[in-house]
């Protein structure tokens, strides 16, 4: 069994190769390193965490009236990607995009993945997230995800993989350019010295991504807003952020009405259109009539305004469907099906407690697995077998055998580390990558994405929630 | 703009508005009870009067005395008007609108946030008062600074202007009001040293006591104090020059948008007879009534702004 910190010194580590020495992407990086002064690395440490203070950089942890705005705690040792290692992932995670997209178009038309016997009937209809309301409507241009967030984990040189695609509402990209900001702010040099690709340009990608898929009947320059579910929202920074970058509006649904088939927002003139909606609410609070009768978020009647093609939702509702823990563990067919090739990327094997062989390996090896809710997110609710202690698991186990259905168990996988700055030096700890992919008649891959990390010794959550922190991700020009 | 914005930004500047006057009127207070030694659970008594918070006051307290109140006015939750409520209030206001606001001004009101919430994290002693009270008229004076020197002149600009002299207006016309007995003739006391210190406690309450001797001559005289606050407008706590700047704010956005609304009218209205009408003849027709309808007025032209450009609905 793996102990606590040997996950740690097991682990591939991406800057320090076994005899010391330096990866080859970290070489410039690393000699750099070498000549800085620890105490004023320390020092730009405190700086990086007063700049992200004073601009309010803060997500809401809920359930922590007393702290209601936290930061997440940043380290400035970049994580760097070669440029052959990003050719790589970039193709894998664009294979996967057209494959969700694919997949989703069929789900809510044809079904032929289903009447070809490779996904069961009953685990999309009968799904939460699969909505009704969008069969046999196609949205804009043909593309339901538009915005994607594909969690990925490496555990080797060359060993990817997959842990998640994030086709809802996928967050954490603000992240991903306030720290590019910041580390060019504090280290300018480095920026001579290594090549990084920019992701600056994300804002106007996203806003050219969303104009691009304007309903058909929009005349001249569309309108784009943002919809966030407010100020206490734990993205609301975000939300804000992208608005403000993109130059959109930032609008709440108490904004927004349904007026002559069209959606408005309440302006100090008056109402006026928006086209294109990229919302960061959640689909059951989209429009009361349609979901969620309770939802003060929402807009009444906007489901209607979508089908009949005058307004573009980004995402498209019910893509969820598409990245559910129960559909994950079928990615690699999905893939398969819809591209006709291998995946490039690899799935992390995956258990379905709902099939009982499964489920009765799962039981007998907690203490190796990650068991996790199918519908859970961030963090929540999910064991860590290796860490956790014996009454966790034994607490755990009744929850799983109670509903089987609701959990999928994983190895857990050594993750790969990068160093992190610490009161001694430096010292390795557990990462993961977001990277972003934007959606139109073509997709776009930020190159580098967030770089999460546990920043406790030998932890593999990386969740800013429970701990996790986030780091400056490089992808070099090669 | 969106209406909620609009309104966001309005309250934002009200808030921070209001934050600052309430320093200001602790130091007035302050100030008085250093002045003299007896008597000064009654000075608090006006203070809190004058930030219209003394029925709040004593729903959370027995009794009154000048520690507990200058705990209500500076930094107790339970009052919505203290000087930290108004800070978290108008911090919460620039979070919303943050896309409307630039980065200096957003920030400044940050970090306003930042300190007051660390100072005035516990109570306060005695001794550190003069600090804090430099502390938030330092912190609003950047909030300010950043404002003028980085925003762009439009209808942002507007609203949030409006909300500062709407909120401006308000509190210099409260301050009179409570102490308008202070400034009526009476034979018995003018010209004691007890009237003395109450006028100029009206005058430090709105940063006004060097600039009265600059206008005037040193001499404290009720109805020149009365002419200073009410009609000066050159004076920039004055309800003159509130209303002056309301007027030219709310103009700009009726000749950008092509449309006026019934706030127009209101707001000219006000201006003009604040223009008009001599200090002797208000103060012959009584100040309190005079004061009061202004409040009322001033309130109806907050409700007309946010209905005419769609805060709520």
């Amino acid at each position: 069994m793996v102990k606590n910190k040997g996950t740690t010194l097991l682990a591939f580590d991406e800057m320090m190769n076994a005899d010391s020495s330096p990866r080859q992407p970290y070489s410039t990086y690393h000699q750099w390193y070498a000549s800085q002064d620890r105490n004023r690395l320390i020092a730009k440490s405190k700086e990086a965490e007063n700049i992200f203070r004073k601009t309010g950089i803060t997500f809401a942890v809920y359930g922590h009236a007393d702290s209601s705005e936290k930061l997440i705690p940043f380290d400035l040792i970049p994580r760097i990607i070669s440029g052959r290692e990003w050719r790589r992932l970039a193709q894998g995670i664009e294979q996967r995009v057209i494959a969700l997209n694919a997949f989703l178009d069929d789900i809510y038309h044809k079904q032929e993945i289903i009447r070809a016997g490779r996904i069961p009937r009953e685990l999309i209809e009968k799904n939460d997230a699969f909505l009704p309301q969008m069969i046999g409507f196609r949205p804009p241009g043909g593309v339901y995800t538009h915005i994607v967030g594909t969690d990925i984990v490496r555990t080797g040189e060359d060993q990817f993989y997959v842990l998640e695609d994030n086709a809802r509402t996928p967050s954490g990209v603000s992240y991903m350019l306030e720290n590019r900001e910041t580390m060019m702010q504090m280290f300018p040099e480095l920026f001579h010295q290594n090549r990084v690709r920019p992701v600056e340009n994300y804002p106007y990608l996203l806003r050219q991504s969303l104009s691009s898929l304007a309903p058909p009947g929009c005349a001249g320059k569309p309108r784009v807003a943002v919809l966030t579910p407010g100020i206490y929202n734990s993205a609301f920074y975000e939300h804000a952020f992208l608005a403000d970058m993109m130059g959109v509006e930032l609008v709440e649904g108490s904004d927004l009405r349904v007026i002559d088939g069209k959606v408005k927002m309440r302006t100090t003139r008056g109402y006026e259109a928006i086209d294109v909606l990229y919302r960061r609410v959640d689909d059951d609070f989209l429009d009361p009539l349609t979901f969620r009768q309770d939802s003060a978020l929402g807009i009444p009647g906007i489901m209607d305004v979508y089908r009949a093609g005058n307004i573009t939702i980004a995402n498209a509702p019910g893509t969820g469907i598409s990245d559910d823990k129960a559909i994950y563990s079928y990615m690699p067919e999905i893939v398969e099906f819809y591209t006709g090739r291998k995946p490039l990327l690899e799935n992390v094997p995956t258990w379905r407690c709902s099939e009982p062989q499964s489920l009765k390996y799962v039981l007998e090896h907690l203490e190796e697995l990650v068991v996790k809710e199918v519908h859970g997110s961030g963090g929540y609710g999910m064991l860590v077998g290796p860490t956790a202690n014996k009454k966790e698991r034994a607490v755990f186990a009744e929850k799983l055998k109670e509903r089987p259905g609701n959990y999928i168990a994983q190895p857990t996988l050594s993750l790969s580390t990068v160093p992190i700055l610490v009161n001694k030096g430096i010292a390795p700890r557990h990462v993961d990558l977001r990277p972003y992919v934007l959606v139109s008649d073509k997709v776009q891959i930020i190159p580098g994405g967030l770089t999460r990390v546990a920043l406790k010794e030998g932890s593999l959550v990386v969740n800013s929630s429970q701990g996790g922190g986030t780091k400056d991700t490089w992808v070099l020009e090669d | 703009m969106l209406g909620r914005t609009a309104n966001g930004l309005y309250w934002m500047f009200r808030y921070i508005e209001r934050a600052e006057n309430g320093a200001r009127l602790i130091d007035a207070g302050l100030r008085m009870s250093l002045t003299r030694s007896e008597a000064t659970e009654d000075d608090w008594d006006g203070v809190l009067q004058s930030a219209g918070v003394r029925e709040l006051y004593d729903e959370v307290h027995d009794t009154l005395t000048s520690s507990d109140a200058i705990d209500f006015l500076l930094r107790d939750h339970a009052n919505p008007s203290s000087v930290m409520s108004c800070i978290d209030a108008g911090r919460h206001n620039a979070r919303m609108v943050r896309t409307a606001l630039t980065r200096e001004t957003w920030e400044a009101t940050n970090e306003c946030w930042i300190e007051m919430k660390a100072m005035l994290a516990k109570k306060v002693r005695p001794a550190d008062m003069p600090e804090i009270i430099d502390a938030i008229k330092r912190r609003a004076g950047l909030i300010r600074g950043a404002f003028h020197g980085t925003m762009l002149r439009n209808e942002i600009f507007n609203f949030s202007r409006i909300g500062t002299f709407i909120e401006r207006a308000d509190n210099t016309a409260r301050i009179l009001d409570v102490k308008y007995y202070v400034l009526l003739p009476a034979v018995s006391a003018v010209g004691s040293s007890m009237d003395n210190v109450q006028w100029e406690s009206i005058l430090r309450s709105v940063s006004a006591h060097r600039a009265y001797g600059w206008v005037y001559d040193a001499e404290l005289k009720p109805a020149n104090i009365a002419d200073f606050l009410i009609s000066n407008g050159r004076m920039p706590r004055s309800l003159a020059y509130c209303y002056e700047k309301i007027v030219s704010n709310l103009g700009y956005l009726a000749r950008e948008y092509g449309e006026r609304h019934a706030a127009h009218e209101t707001a000219e209205e006000t201006l003009a007879s604040l223009r008009n009408r001599s200090i002797k003849d208000i103060m012959d027709q009584g100040l309190h009534e005079y004061l009061e309808e202004f409040i009322s007025h001033n309130n109806r032209l907050g409700q007309e702004i946010s209905d005419g450009y769609r805060f709520y609905h």
